[in-house]
């Protein structure tokens, strides 16, 4: 049994055989190519096969020299393997006869003797079948290149454990099959975390190499709740945290209760309370919780599930499956906010060596106007399915925000002339998630009717820090004096021009900074469905009074340690309302 | 011409990596095509997967084939280096 701390990304507690992606099997995208392409794959397979040749021999090189011949002469086995005219041979014949592509070719031909080696009884010959696996990975990587596996095909429940998720991997993550998470690299504010979260999948980032702790197959205990990962779990273990699910989903029907009941400060004052969703199906979940508007509908993943750009009918349908079901409550629909992290997988963005500084977000939609055309026309036909109200994300500059409201207003026109019908007067507003626009709020002011404060990016940009690099993650807080500065500036700029203003972000969902914000002047907040009730009980439980006491005194500390312990100190006073 | 010898395995770890590659090294030496069984089983000389599958034990019983000009050099050759138990015993 071995215990590894990570960080929470998602709270909750499961206990379930782990699948490791990276050295599981490959699974292998297609299975058939069209005639005209055959020789393509054999050439694909030859290049694989010296590929992984040559690796080999850089390693029985190095092996050679460090851990001497014995070792060695594991990879001049492999080499020899990979070298092998016989095997080759038989791959390219079932290439040529069956059109197979050359991933799938040289997998079959691998698992037939994988699976003849299977009945061997002599123990370490047995063994040699983890030599043929790990041929095969090698020899696949390089025939499928950089793509990842494929998580949609999973038959049974498990823990996933991986490096790394990217975000058309997490959008694909099917709740039914995948317990809990866990992965080497990511913070509290990546996709992943997020995805997690609202799907309710308990999962620990930021673990460093847990990849190679496991083989797959493995019992592994996940705690999301503590960051905690436990692998080989003895029975005592296993009982304990089974003890803690119990416990934690009697609390979870606890918070329950708090959906019907308003969020009102003690002394009477109402916080909205809106929801972040990623899917048009979380309308659903984000009611349920008791959210009266949806503050973020994060439109880009519904670019990332799909293999080519979403069609303007397809868009059409989702917004307005989505603007329904909000029965008459806001839904701030946000514009594709792709790049970054964020590739989309259909089309190359190009290697950018700064993407979080690059050509992302409203920047990319302004240089892809056809794409960018549809996606407004979209969000306007489904304008009249509801109180739908358009954002554009990532704004630096008044000139960007103007050159994104005049697409739209192209696109309005266009709507008029062919005589469909929208909502002429749809909200516009924007969000505020650069320190330049935080800075020049007031000019903005004048051309929106709402800002959303976005404090992910907002800390990022302002602290310089990658919210992703676990390296420098310890940098990262929102509660960052000089993040703070930043939302109050637009928070005043918002009053004085009469915009309305909400903030969404982590900080809207974690309880420590409700009462700084509602003190800061928020009196409306936007968060994950599922932080709802939990805020909700903060709120009820605090008065504007000493909302308006803690941000002053914060207001005056330096450092974000400092900020942290007096807003924990604060939380920890509270009468917090018992929840039946 | 074809020759045909039989020889027993003799390293306690039977045909593994290191004999494979020693033995796929050597039949690539010769010009004549090598075989060899193993109950049921034939491989390729020259081919380390192959000759895996055959999963020969120590104590297994290989039948060697050669067919070609040198077949007579290979297969005594090969068969010297099974004996010895490719310098492992």
């Amino acid at each position: 049994m071995i215990s590894k701390k990570g960080v929470s990304a998602s709270p909750g507690v499961v206990i379930g055989p782990a699948l490791v992606l990276d050295t599981e099997e490959y699974r292998i995208p297609r299975r058939t190519v069209a005639a005209d392409q055959v020789r393509q794959q054999i050439v694909v397979l030859e290049e694989a096969l010296d590929a992984s040749r040559q690796e080999v021999n850089d390693l029985r090189v190095a092996a050679a020299r460090k851990l001497g011949e014995q070792t060695a002469s594991i990879f001049a086995f492999h080499e020899g393997v990979i070298a092998d005219p016989k095997l080759r041979d038989e791959v390219l014949l079932l290439i040529r006869n069956n059109q197979y592509t050359a991933a799938y070719a040289f997998a079959q031909v691998m698992h037939a003797r994988q699976k003849l080696f299977q009945n061997v009884t002599v123990e370490y010959l047995k063994e040699r079948v983890r030599d043929l696996y790990d041929i095969e990975k090698r020899v696949l990587r390089h025939v499928l290149g950089r793509a990842r596996e494929d998580i949609t095909r999973l038959t049974e429940p498990v823990v996933l454990v991986t490096h790394d998720l990217t975000p058309s991997q997490a959008v694909s993550i099917d709740r039914d099959h995948i317990l809990g998470l866990a992965t080497n690299v990511g913070g509290q504010t990546s996709h992943m975390a997020i995805i997690a979260r609202m799907l309710g999948i308990p999962s620990v980032v930021a673990l460093n190499d847990i990849t190679s702790d496991l083989g797959g197959g493995e019992t592994v205990v996940i705690d999301g709740s503590e960051g905690v990962v436990v692998v080989d779990p003895d029975p005592a273990t296993i009982d304990e945290y089974r003890e803690k699910q119990i416990r934690l989903s009697r609390k979870e029907a606890a918070l329950e209760t708090l959906r019907d009941v308003p969020a009102v400060t003690r002394c009477g004052t109402p916080i909205a309370m809106w929801a972040n969703i990623e899917l048009a199906e979380e309308t659903g979940a984000a009611l349920h919780r008791g959210g009266e508007g949806v503050g973020l509908y994060r439109t880009e993943f519904l670019f990332l599930s799909a293999d080519r750009l979403p069609t303007e009918a397809q868009q059409v349908e989702t917004f307005r499956q989505a603007a329904e079901s909000m029965q008459g409550k806001p839904l701030v629909i946000r514009t594709i906010d792709l790049g970054a992290d964020k590739l989309l997988p259909s089309s190359s963005l190009g290697q950018e060596h700064n993407p979080v500084l690059g050509l992302r977000s409203l920047r990319y939609c302004l240089r892809h106007l056809d794409m960018f055309k549809t996606h407004l026309r979209a969000i306007l036909r489904a304008s009249v399915a509801g109180d739908v109200r358009i954002m554009f994300p990532m704004i630096t500059t008044v000139t960007e925000l103007r050159n994104a409201k005049a697409t739209l207003a192209d696109v309005m026109e266009d709507l008029e002339e062919e005589g469909i019908d929208f909502r002429r007067d749809i909200p516009v507003g924007m969000m505020v998630e650069t320190p330049a626009a935080a800075m020049t709020a007031p000019s903005f002011a004048k051309e929106v009717e709402f800002f959303s404060i976005g404090t992910n990016d907002l800390t990022q940009y302002t602290l310089a820090v990658d919210r992703a690099n676990e390296r420098v993650a310890y940098l990262y807080s929102p509660h960052s004096p000089s993040v703070l500065l930043l939302i109050r500036r637009v928070l005043v700029a918002a009053r004085r021009h009469k915009v309305a203003v909400h903030l969404c972000g982590e900080m809207a969902g974690t309880p420590e900074y409700t009462q700084l914000l509602l003190g800061l002047g928020i009196r409306r907040l936007s968060m994950s469905p599922q932080d709802i009730p939990s805020i909700k009980r903060v709120i009820r439980s605090t008065t504007i009074d000493e909302c308006d006491q803690i941000a002053t005194k914060v207001m005056r500390l330096d450092s974000d340690r400092q900020v942290w312990n007096h807003l924990r100190s604060q939380l920890a006073k509270l009468p917090l309302e018992e929840s039946a | 011409m074809t020759v045909e010898r039989e020889v027993v395995i003799k390293n306690k770890e039977g045909l593994h990596f290191r004999p494979i590659m020693q033995f796929v090294e050597t039949a690539q030496k010769f010009t004549a095509r090598i075989l060899v069984r193993c109950e049921d089983r034939e491989a390729d000389g020259r081919s380390p997967m192959e000759l895996l599958m055959l999963v020969a034990t120590q104590g297994t019983v290989v039948r060697l084939f050669a067919d070609g000009d040198d077949a007579t050099l290979a297969v005594e050759t090969l068969v010297a280096l099974v004996e010895t138990g490719f310098g492992e015993v």
